[in-house]
């Protein structure tokens, strides 16, 4: 059964400081799943997946990633894109160096990749139609053309896990349903998934699997499961109205805000 | 003007230091472009401080002042890390602290020692005089471990200076590398303390860097040509110093910041002339409008109605 689960979360605690992110987490991530964590800003989603990777020190708790325990730093393969906020848009490095970074954990012990690292990075460009820009800064290409050179960062490294902080924030409507169905084919090809995203009726329509996240996991199961008014209202701490016609779901902001506040 | 740069190499003491000088210049290079990038000045600029204190303990008691310095050094930055641990102090206040006083207990010791005084200055801002055949062969050392340190680990260095949390998640041990790296930050700035002097060191490191940074947007050519400035700025400064009789701390990094402001006038008007040559106006969906390109690799830009 062991071989089942890609991640394994016991008992999971955060602080920053005294400020407590949350306490005592535990999930089970299956192999070859497509997770969506939801949860408001600032509710912990960025944190439990640094702790998850060894990026941050958890206070308490074990995680394993493909039946390995992570202790300083996750043994698996894992592509991981981070929360663009996070990025140093200035640093001198071009649209295929920072790609590259993606092959150093395979390359040789020399500093230059060889061709098959080259080739690597240009089919991952290709793909993502990004292959224009191999020698750009990353600075000079828009929002949606940096957040996939971070995805091609990650597919540069041949992962087994992808895990992804909001790739759809601050890209248009035709960008996010590209990278969404783009996803969707790398998980039919068998990669585990975790996205992190903040655009429920995107997930809702597509993914199987749906954590429901707020300084604790409040609910998880498939979209028509926790997609419900009581959840929603829990996670969120606000109205939300859920409209269901077959098996579609949307959810809306319910009342208008009110303005006496 | 080739009488100018073979006169000084009659002397034994100017071949000493021009050597020196090449072998500082790479070291410096090379530090500096991820002390530039991970924005580590501060730190270059406090290790050389608290080096100097460990310094002059060791000239007084007589113990080799590469190995007084560098335990010196040590024992400053577990102070600093202790320091910090009860995290009221933040990093920079307790590297503030530490390596100030530091070398103020060198100055205090040394300035009580009257025919220390001229050793004080040649410290403080560098001398090309009494570069021995020993510093020569230590300095040689240590650029050639630096080397080899950023030979083997110059892509976990990138990755860990662009995006130190992902670089974990990629298999990359940062805490390793920070602390290698710290190590031979230490040993680059003791061997180099003789020619750049306590007090000019961290300009040193930082200004070709800096220089490059402007230079290109390719981190590899960064790197490049931060040596090459690098290397280039202390020889020059080092004949400078021989032909003016200044410190040739001073003189290396005067060099220095005279190319950086050069390069920095020349990106500064380069920009104005791009920002002047891409105004463009085109239209589209019947709407008219035109806008500046601000680099000359953006293409993004905003559209926005014309009032
Ligand atoms: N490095 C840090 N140091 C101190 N506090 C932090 C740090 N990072 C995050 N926090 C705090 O931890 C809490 C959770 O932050 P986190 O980034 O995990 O939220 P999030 O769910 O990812 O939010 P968002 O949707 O806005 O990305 C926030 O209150 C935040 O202020
Ligand atoms: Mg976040």
């Amino acid at each position: 059964m062991q071989e089942q689960t890609m991640i394994e979360i016991k008992d999971l605690s955060c602080k920053y400081g005294n400020n407590e992110i949350f306490k005592g987490i535990n999930l089970k991530i299956e192999k070859g799943i497509f997770a969506g964590i939801v949860g408001p800003n600032g509710s912990g989603k960025t944190t439990l997946i640094k702790s998850m990777l060894g990026v941050i020190k958890p206070t308490n708790g074990k995680v394993s990633v493909n039946g390995g325990l992570v202790k300083n730093r996750p043994s698996s393969n894992i592509g991981y894109i981070p929360q663009l906020e996070a990025i140093e848009w200035d640093f001198p490095v071009t649209v295929e160096q920072a790609v590259m970074m993606g092959r150093y954990n395979k390359m040789g012990i020399f500093p230059w990749p060889d061709k098959k690292d080259k080739r690597i990075v240009r089919d991952v460009l290709e793909r993502l139609s990004i292959i224009q820009y191999i020698n750009h800064h990353i600075k000079t290409l828009s929002g949606g053309e940096q957040q996939r050179v971070f995805l091609a960062r990650a597919l540069a490294s041949e992962p087994e896990l992808l895990i992804l902080d909001e790739p759809t924030s601050g890209v248009d409507l035709k960008t996010q349903h590209d990278i969404l169905h783009f996803l969707l084919s790398l998980n039919k090809k068998g990669i585990t998934i975790i996205l992190i995203t903040h655009d429920l009726n995107a997930v809702a329509a597509h993914l199987p699997w749906i954590i429901c996240f707020n300084k604790g996991i409040i609910a998880e199961g498939r979209p028509e499961d926790v997609f419900k008014p009581n959840i929603l209202k829990k996670t969120y701490n606000a109205d939300v109205t859920v409209l269901r016609s077959g098996s579609l779901i949307l959810m809306a902001n319910a009342k208008p805000l009110n303005t006496d506040d | 003007m080739i009488d100018f740069l073979i006169t000084p190499l009659k002397y034994e003491f100017i071949v000493h230091a021009i050597a020196a000088g090449i072998l500082i210049g790479i070291l410096c290079g090379i530090i500096g472009v991820y002390i530039v990038l991970r924005g580590m000045s501060y730190i270059g600029h406090g290790l050389s401080h608290a080096a100097f204190g460990g310094a002059v303990i060791g000239y007084i008691s007589s113990v080799n002042l590469y190995i007084a310095a560098g335990i010196w050094g040590l024992l400053s930055a577990l102070l600093i890390n202790l320091i910090t641990r009860g995290k009221k102090i933040k990093a920079d206040a307790a590297i503030g602290i530490v390596t100030t006083a530091s070398f103020a207990l060198g100055v205090a010791l040394i300035s009580r020692i009257r025919r220390f005084t001229k050793n004080l200055e040649a410290v403080l801002f560098g001398n090309i005089l009494g570069v021995t055949t020993e510093d020569l062969v230590i300095i040689g050392a240590v650029t050639l471990i630096v080397i080899i340190v950023f030979f083997f680990l110059y892509k976990q260095m990138l990755f860990v200076a662009f995006d130190p949390e992902s670089a974990t998640v990629y298999g990359i041990r940062v805490n390793w590398i920070d602390t290698i790296f710290s190590v031979i930050l230490a040993a680059s700035i003791i061997v180099s303390l003789q020619v750049l002097g306590v007090t000019l060191i961290a300009a040193a490191i930082i200004i070709p860097a800096s220089t490059a940074r402007l230079l290109t947007n390719n981190f590899h050519k960064m790197f490049f040509l931060s040596i090459i400035i690098s290397v280039f700025t202390s020889v020059a400064g080092i004949y400078v110093s021989f032909y003016l009789n200044a410190a040739s701390g001073a003189t290396i990094v005067l060099l220095g910041a005279l190319i950086f402001t050069i390069v920095l006038i020349q990106n500064y008007i380069h920009r104005r002339i791009m920002e002047h040559e891409h105004v463009h106006v085109h239209s589209h969906g019947g709407i008219v409008h035109h806008h500046k390109h601000i680099d000359k690799e953006e293409h993004r830009h905003e559209h926005k109605e014309k009032a």
